[in-house]
């Protein structure tokens, strides 16, 4: 199945988990700022958050340093 | 000590550079500043000198020495908490300021309760995991309120990759978004300079009604 994250198209398995689709893109999960489909995902739901086909993601990574 | 001039000649004197109109606005304007490092303490230093009305400034930490490559404090400061070492320093540019200080660690779920009176908050976190923290806590309960953050401000590549980036109105990310604190890439006074003074401009732009 097919989402979209920043704009691009992105092949994943059926049923994926957001966190997990966080790790297999190399991001750590608490650093990272998540829209899905409109809404600001809490940081709690990422574990439940369930990505269906046509899902659109923003991500938003930070890095440290200030 | 010399006698320092009175609060009406400091406003005077912002009135004739800024205009009245400006001043007014700048002087009703309350501005949260979410740590107090290389970042936060040099966004702080430029608003009070424009008269922000109002700061609340939140840190935890004390000063140390290797802070002093970027950050603005002074060596007979070592040891005092970094927001009553920062007040004492905005208070010889403008002491006619309101100052709040928080001298605690933030969380996410703080940042609405703490800050919920300001205009714009600036996020001039170090930390990654708060920098996220902070989008997120504006983004879903600080509704109408103006923030600008900022992630990737290390080391010395080009300045003029360090951008402002518009995420939605009245929201703001400064950086080149990539350049982290960590192995062998150190946070120096130049870049980190840059972008603070990045997230101080856009504050002022959202203040005036320029920038939605």
């Amino acid at each position: 199945m097919k989402i979209i994250c920043n704009g691009a198209k992105k092949e994943i398995q059926e049923d994926a988990i957001l966190v997990d689709f966080l790790k297999s893109l190399d991001l750590d999960p608490d650093t990272v700022v998540v829209e899905c489909d409109g809404e600001i995902i809490a940081r709690k739901d990422y574990e439940s958050q369930i990505l269906v086909d046509g899902t659109k993601l923003e991500l938003i990574r930070f890095v440290g340093g200030g | 000590m010399t006698n320092i001039p009175g609060k009406n000649e400091l406003d005077a004197v912002l009135v004739e550079r800024h205009s009245e109109e400006i001043c007014l606005r700048l002087q009703r304007a309350t501005v949260a500043v979410m740590g107090l490092g290389g970042l936060g303490s040099s966004v702080a230093v430029a608003l009070v000198r424009i008269g922000v009305g109002k700061l609340l400034l939140a840190d935890y930490d004390a000063v140390e020495l290797s802070n002093l490559n970027r950050q603005y404090y002074f060596l007979d400061q070592l040891g005092l908490p970094k927001t009553e070492a920062l007040q004492q320093n905005l208070a010889r540019i403008n002491p006619y300021l309101r100052i709040d200080l928080i001298n605690r660690r933030l969380t996410e779920e703080m940042i609405p309760e703490l800050f919920s009176d300001a205009d714009v908050v600036v996020e001039c976190f170090d930390d990654p995991i708060m920098k996220a923290a902070g989008l997120r806590a504006v983004l879903t309960a600080m509704p109408g309120v103006g923030y600008v953050g900022a992630s990737g401000v290390a080391g010395y590549g080009e300045n003029n990759i360090i951008q402002t980036r518009k995420i939605q109105d009245h929201i703001y990310l400064v950086g080149d978004f990539e350049s982290a604190a960590e192995d062998g890439i150190s946070l120096m006074a130049p870049r980190v300079g840059i972008a603070a003074h990045h997230q101080a401009n856009q504050v002022l732009r959202i203040l005036l009604g320029v920038d939605t």
